[in-house]
């Protein structure tokens, strides 16, 4: 059984169809990168997986980990293990990030019936996963992802990926607004994070990512389909011919 | 000298004339007192309760909204204080020196009178009236605006309250805490309590007001306050009133130079509040703080009310009050800084917001600067608005559920204002009764 099925998905958002029947499979421990022009539906999909309200699907289904995905609200999809990589990460003013931190990652314990993280097994965990990502532990203490820069918010989310350990990770134009150091290292968190019983869709606009964080599979994402499907040679056939034929 | 006035009372006010003429003879204080009160009382009965008409009291109408107006509490018995007992949870284990007041009467043995520090003095209101305190005579009335009802009001009829007093340079390291209890009977309960912190001296005061669930019961509160050259007072007003109850107070403060001062209200309880702050930066290069946060739900009304009046030159104020208001509840901020001529180098800001969590609660903000010197940094701001679900499916999206993730956002917008308290014990506190409060939602 997949982990991931996405069966003839079309999505609306304030009445307009993005997505016009996307069918996707991702195995347990692939890596698929999904890389499209503007307006194809990238962000969508992130979206509509995650269960922002606004995306509405209006006919297909998909099926995580075997269940259906649309039955289940967006904070039960996380504790089953779905996790979106923002590609605006919000700050949120007042809020501790270790605070944010261990509420999730409890809530999600919780939910699945395991036990809470003490708090001294929590901090020990975060300083280590934030450590490897070059994350100073003065950041941690301030409100979610204020102040931060852009390279700081997106190495944010790959620490919160870290310390939730999701089943499926979505990643919505992480490399967007990255120079190459940042880069290289959420690429770094990324690829630690691999396993056979960990799947990453990737999404993203440019190939530059995929030398770092090399997928099993790619997509092209055209106007609200999927349209071909290759192995990692094909994104660099787009990154040299663009996406003008699709 | 009492003119004639043809005005068509009210219920209430009726009954309040009916209170004050049964009751003058036995309150506390003095000849001088007793004329102090009468003409308290005429500066009231010439206008009547404030009604909507009055600028300052436009959104609560308190003469259509005060129904009667209760008998005065009796002292309070032994059952009456044993319920006192209990109370002051509010501020869990906080180590304070309390003061406690039971249907606004002092009662020494709730009370912690135990090894005064040095250069603290603290006594009854009707003690000092009665014995005809000569210091007390002549700073009662001196901050309060003797033409605003709710003070004329509570000087005719103030029964007790507290007087304090921190001599110069002393610094009073444990806080004091008014303990402002009413027990079951639903009575009006007038206090008027005195501080005055005298040059260089330090001290952190909480007022909390509580009393019983189904009781209509109605307090006027006011407390006048001086604070001297290089002062620094921190106060905390908790309104934790039943839900039922009427509640009028009045702080009425006096900086001098190169002081700091804070105030905090806040405000979970009571059916109908009006919090009236009066700030008089009197002395030059003084810090002020006037802050506050209030939870409102059902058909809760409170309205805060303040003057900050820069005076002096070089002083800085901020103003920040946060409201979270459910169901149908409505609250309201009316906000006036006003910047004397010769008050150069003001910097004053002032900020209200108002969070929306239901379609029917409304929120009146009304800020005013009027600015008379030429050289200042003044302004204002005021938003009012639901909660931002962008933000709480981020939460969402983390695993976090929609309850908890509302909750976690609410403390976060009521952290800006709450962390402008200095006493970590207190911030604490006071983030308790906020889960609690989202503890109990729906």
């Amino acid at each position: 059984m997949a982990l991931l099925e996405v069966k003839d998905l079309h999505v609306e958002i304030d009445g307009r169809e993005i997505l016009k029947g996307l069918d996707l499979e991702v195995q347990s421990g692939e890596v698929h990168a999904i890389m499209g022009p503007n307006g194809s539906g990238k962000s969508t999909l992130a979206y509509v997986l995650a269960g922002k309200e606004e995306y509405r699907p209006t006919v297909g289904e998909v099926r995580f980990d075997g269940r259906n995905l649309f039955e289940m609200e967006p904070d039960e999809r996380a504790a089953a293990g779905l996790f979106l990589a923002f590609q605006y990460p919000l700050e949120i003013p007042g809020v501790a990030t270790m605070t944010f931190l261990r509420t999730a990652l409890n809530a999600q314990r919780k939910k699945r019936g395991e036990a809470e993280l003490s708090t001294p097994d929590f901090i020990k965990k975060v300083r280590e996963t934030s450590g490897k990502l070059g994350i100073d532990q003065e950041m941690l203490r301030r409100a979610v992802n204020v102040g931060f820069s852009g390279g700081e918010k997106k190495r944010n989310e790959i620490l919160q990926m870290a310390l939730l350990q999701p089943r499926l990770a979505v990643l919505d134009e992480t490399d967007s607004g990255l120079d190459i150091d940042a880069l290289k290292i959420v690429a770094d968190g990324v690829n630690r994070l691999r396993a056979p019983d960990r799947s990453f869709v990737v999404i993203t606009h440019y190939q530059r990512l995929l030398n770092y964080i090399v997928p099993d599979v790619v997509h092209v994402l055209s106007r609200g389909r999927i349209v071909k499907t290759g192995g990692k040679e094909l994104a660099l056939e787009l990154e040299a011919r663009g996406y003008a034929e699709y | 000298m009492n003119a004639e006035v043809a005005v068509i009372k009210t219920a209430a006010e009726t009954a309040l004339a009916q209170t004050f003429a049964q009751a003058r003879d036995r309150l506390p204080g003095d000849d001088a007192t007793m004329a102090r009160r009468t003409a308290a009382f005429d500066v009231f009965a010439k206008q009547g309760l404030p009604h909507r008409r009055i600028e300052e009291w436009k959104y609560t109408d308190l003469r259509a909204l005060m129904r009667d107006a209760k008998p005065l509490a009796s002292p309070p018995d032994a059952s009456a204080k044993a319920r006192a007992k209990d109370a002051g949870r509010v501020l869990g284990d906080l180590d304070a020196r309390r003061l406690v007041f039971v249907d606004g009467a002092f009662v020494p043995e709730l009370s912690d009178l135990r090894e005064m520090e040095a250069g603290l003095v603290v006594s009854s209101l009707a003690l000092a009236l009665t014995e005809g305190d000569p210091v007390v005579a002549a700073r009662l009335g001196k901050l309060a605006p003797a033409n605003d009802a709710a003070v004329a009001l509570n000087t005719a009829l103030m029964g007790d309250g507290a007087v304090i007093r921190v001599a110069s340079g002393a610094t009073i390291e444990r806080p004091l805490h008014l303990l402002f209890v009413v027990s079951d009977k639903p009575a009006a309960i007038f206090t008027r309590s005195l501080v005055t912190i005298d040059r260089g001296a330090r001290v952190m005061l909480i007022e909390s007001h509580e009393g019983p669930a189904a009781s209509d019961y109605q307090v006027n509160a006011a407390l006048e306050l001086f604070a001297g050259d290089s002062a620094h007072v921190d106060h905390v007003k908790v309104i934790g009133d039943g839900p039922e109850a009427l509640h009028v107070s009045t702080l009425a403060a006096a900086t001098g130079a190169h002081a700091r001062f804070n105030t905090f209200s806040f405000i979970n309880g009571g059916a109908l509040v009006r919090n009236q702050l009066f700030l008089r930066l009197d002395g030059e290069g003084t810090v002020a703080g006037i802050r506050g946060a209030s939870l409102l739900k059902n058909r809760q009304h409170a309205d805060t009310t303040l003057f900050a009046d820069h005076i002096a030159r070089d002083c800085q104020s901020r103003e920040m009050f946060k409201s979270v208001l459910d169901n149908e509840a409505h609250g309201v901020f009316q906000g006036r800084i006003i910047v004397r001529r010769h008050a150069q180098k003001t910097d004053a800001k002032m900020m209200t917001q108002a969070l929306l969590l239901s379609e029917r609660a409304e929120a009146d903000n009304k800020p005013e600067l009027e600015i008379f010197a030429d050289d200042v940094q003044c302004g204002h701001g005021a938003t009012a608005g639901a909660l931002d679900e962008e933000l709480k499916f981020y939460l969402m999206a983390r695993g976090i559920p929609p309850v908890e993730a509302e909750a976690m956002l609410i403390q976060a917008f009521l952290g800006e204002a709450i962390e402008g308290i200095e006493h970590a014990g207190l911030r604490e506190a006071l983030i308790e009764s906020v889960a609690a409060w989202l503890g109990a939602r729906e």
